[in-house]
């Protein structure tokens, strides 16, 4: 052990370990794949409309497991719900039930309506428990008419208008948390909101395009090229904001040098070198970064396009999952004695172990799939079928 | 051969009897107040004008002082604190840190098993000479704008009005946050109860009149506790001399009522 480094008694432990990484990461998807919806239901985006209704189920199911990590992690879990009872006004975590439950409830909203016509046939199709449950689904009503599609069509955009704040508000107040504790230099900035927001934008629409191009080949379906290239465009804007804006955190206070610009950059430079500057910087930013630039300014063929779509998610993907860990796990290696480091090994049995992390992860695409079965999630298969 | 059966019912009968009157005077004992203290003599009061009254949360206002230069990093303090809290290994109510400069002036720190132990024998791994070498003692700062308070989401810990930060650990949630809030690392997650815990001041001790343990057992005085409105507490007259008395970070504007007497730069 190295004679300089000390860290206080208490600092030995990572209290915070992979399931707070997997909270924003899940919740990160949610609102990238949000950001889609909204661009086609708000800003009709219509190149997007392939994957319109994809964005919303994906991100439903995603929301509907992102609350598991953060549970999962309490020391007392079957006391969560006091958080939503008995809250402390000065907290910030304390509105996490709070915001979490009016992002769940929009976008549960959203998918019914943007659903209705489709629910309402499949109604008049079924029998049994499944007509119970799409008479439940559309409020038993049967109204096809035109003037009530306008009016949902009114209603759908009013509410994804108002989910564009409340998604900011769910993935802005996840970098809040963090860049609320002033006790630790690395996280204490108000940089972090935005630094996590388009972040989680970048990670959810990746994952959208790396779903919907891997779906697709999977089931043999065509792949809509335009939208897909619409996709890597909307990426490419928000990886360069993202990115930018990681970065101008850590220059401006290397070129300020203050002592928060000393007690992080010996992290950054030593036990993160590896995570942050090779993985994070280097392997999956920057060529990331280049290779956007590549697809978004140059013709390329379809299928060359995909082949380097789907790459660049997956990449991308991995630059968001390490920008979660270097901030959550890399920023409590430092001890608050700024005189020392210490160490996290992941576990694989443990309750906030690589398993539980597999299994989390695996769960909102089980949902997904399960949910897909009542939210049909492509249009065309639909209208072929009907 | 047995005894005759006369007998036996006279021995059964006594039995009984001894028995009856063992439960009666067992049960009286139970039932009529015994004057308090009688099995164990109370001990001196500590803190004056506090036994005897009632509470009055807002009339105190108490500080604690570390005085560095006269701790011996003996680990009374620590052992005395385990003791009281059951503390389990590997977690820290209270610890003592071991300073060491050279004369290159490289600080080097450490504290093993938190000075439970005591620093006994000086560092071997140093292979410097050195100039200069003292103990520093940490705790709770018990902060007038507490960090733990503000982020807990539940209101598991909380302020007294006479300036303790507490935590119910029936309420605590073991998020952890109050943990990562504490620029002093002075809380930890508790092995077994899964709840956030953290150093009290012994408020079961002061509400008796009686000092801190880790001031009680203290052999060179180097913790002091007292009220700041009892102008003729150690305290107040520390607080209110010319000597200088400093908090640790202060720039985290947390405004400790833990003071230090005597600190070196060099103590984060």
């Amino acid at each position: 052990m190295d004679v300089i480094n000390y860290i206080f008694p208490n600092d030995l432990h990572v209290h915070w370990s992979m399931m707070i990484v997997l909270y924003p990461y899940l919740t990160g998807l949610v609102d990238g794949s949000f950001i889609i919806a909204a661009l086609y239901y708000v800003f009709g985006v219509k190149s997007l409309k392939p994957i319109a209704r994809f964005s919303l189920v994906f991100a439903l199911a995603f929301l509907s497991c992102a609350m598991f990590p953060l549970i999962l992690h309490l020391g007392r879990p079957e006391r969560n719900i006091n958080m939503m009872i008995t809250p402390s006004v000065s907290s910030a975590m304390a509105g996490a039930g709070y915001i979490y439950t009016v992002s769940i409830t929009l976008i549960m909203l959203i998918v019914l309506f943007v659903y209705r016509p489709t629910l309402v046939k499949r109604r008049l199709e079924s029998k049994g428990i499944m007509n119970i449950l799409y008479r439940l689904l559309t409020v038993d009503s049967t109204n096809l008419s035109p003037e009530a599609l306008e009016l949902d069509r009114k209603i759908i955009k009013f509410l994804v208008a108002i989910g564009i704040p409340v998604a900011s508000v769910l993935h802005g107040y996840v970098g809040f948390l963090f860049g609320g504790v002033k006790a630790n230099p690395s996280w204490s900035t108000p940089l972090m909101p935005v630094i996590f927001l388009f972040s989680a934008c970048v990670s959810g629409i990746a994952i959208l395009i790396l779903a919907y191009i891997l779906i697709k080949k999977f089931t043999n379906q065509p792949v809509d090229a335009g939208c897909v290239r619409t996709c890597i465009n909307v990426l490419a804007g928000f990886f360069i904001l993202a990115f930018s804006f990681e970065m101008l955190e850590v220059f401006s206070h290397s070129y300020l040098k203050t002592w928060y610009h000393h007690s992080v950059e010996g992290l950054l430079n030593g036990p993160l070198f590896q995570s942050f500057w090779v993985w994070q910087v280097g392997i999956c930013s920057v060529i990331p970064l280049l290779l956007l630039g590549w697809l978004c300014l140059t013709k390329l063929k379809d299928s060359v396009f995909k082949f380097f779509a789907v790459a660049v998610s997956f990449i991308l993907l991995l630059q968001v999952l390490l920008m979660r860990w270097n901030v959550v796990i890399g920023g409590q290696l430092m001890s608050k004695s700024t005189r020392g480091y210490t160490e996290f090994h992941p576990e694989w049995l443990d309750k906030e172990g690589v398993l539980t992390v597999i299994v989390l992860m695996t769960l909102p695409f089980i949902v997904l799939y399960i949910m897909s079965k009542i939210f049909p999630l492509w249009l065309e298969s639909e209208e072929g079928s009907s | 051969m047995g005894k005759p059966d006369a007998e036996l019912d006279r021995d059964r009968r006594a039995f009984i009897k001894k028995v009856l009157n063992g439960t009666i005077a067992g049960s009286l004992l139970l039932v009529i107040p015994m004057p308090m203290g009688a099995a164990t003599p109370e001990l001196p009061e500590q803190i004056p004008g506090i036994r005897g009254k009632k509470w009055d949360l807002c009339s105190k206002r108490f500080a604690f002082i570390v005085d560095i230069t006269r701790c011996i990093g003996c680990g009374s303090c620590c052992v005395a604190d385990r003791r009281e809290f059951n503390v389990p290994d590997g977690f820290y109510r209270t610890w003592v840190e071991r300073y060491v400069k050279d004369f290159e002036s490289q600080v080097y720190v450490d504290s093993p098993n938190g000075g439970f132990d005591g620093y006994q024998i000086p560092r071997t791994d140093l292979d410097v000479e050195i100039r200069d070498t003292f103990f520093v003692p940490k705790l709770c700062n018990m902060c007038k704008e507490p960090p733990c308070v503000q982020v807990c989401p539940v209101g598991a810990t909380f302020k007294t009005p006479d300036g303790f930060i507490l935590m119910d650990d029936k309420r605590c949630v073991g998020c952890g946050y109050c943990i990562q809030a504490c620029p002093y690392s002075a809380r930890f997650l508790h092995p077994v109860t899964r709840t956030a815990e953290k150093c009290t001041w012994c408020y079961h001790r002061v509400r008796k009149g009686l000092l801190p343990i880790c001031v009680s057992v203290c052999p060179t005085g180097a913790r002091k506790f007292g009220d700041l409105n009892d102008k003729n507490s150690e305290v107040y007259k520390l607080l209110h001399e010319h000597g200088v008395l400093s908090v640790l970070k202060r720039d985290m504007g947390t405004y400790p009522a833990l003071y230090y007497m005597g600190l070196r730069r060099e103590v984060v």
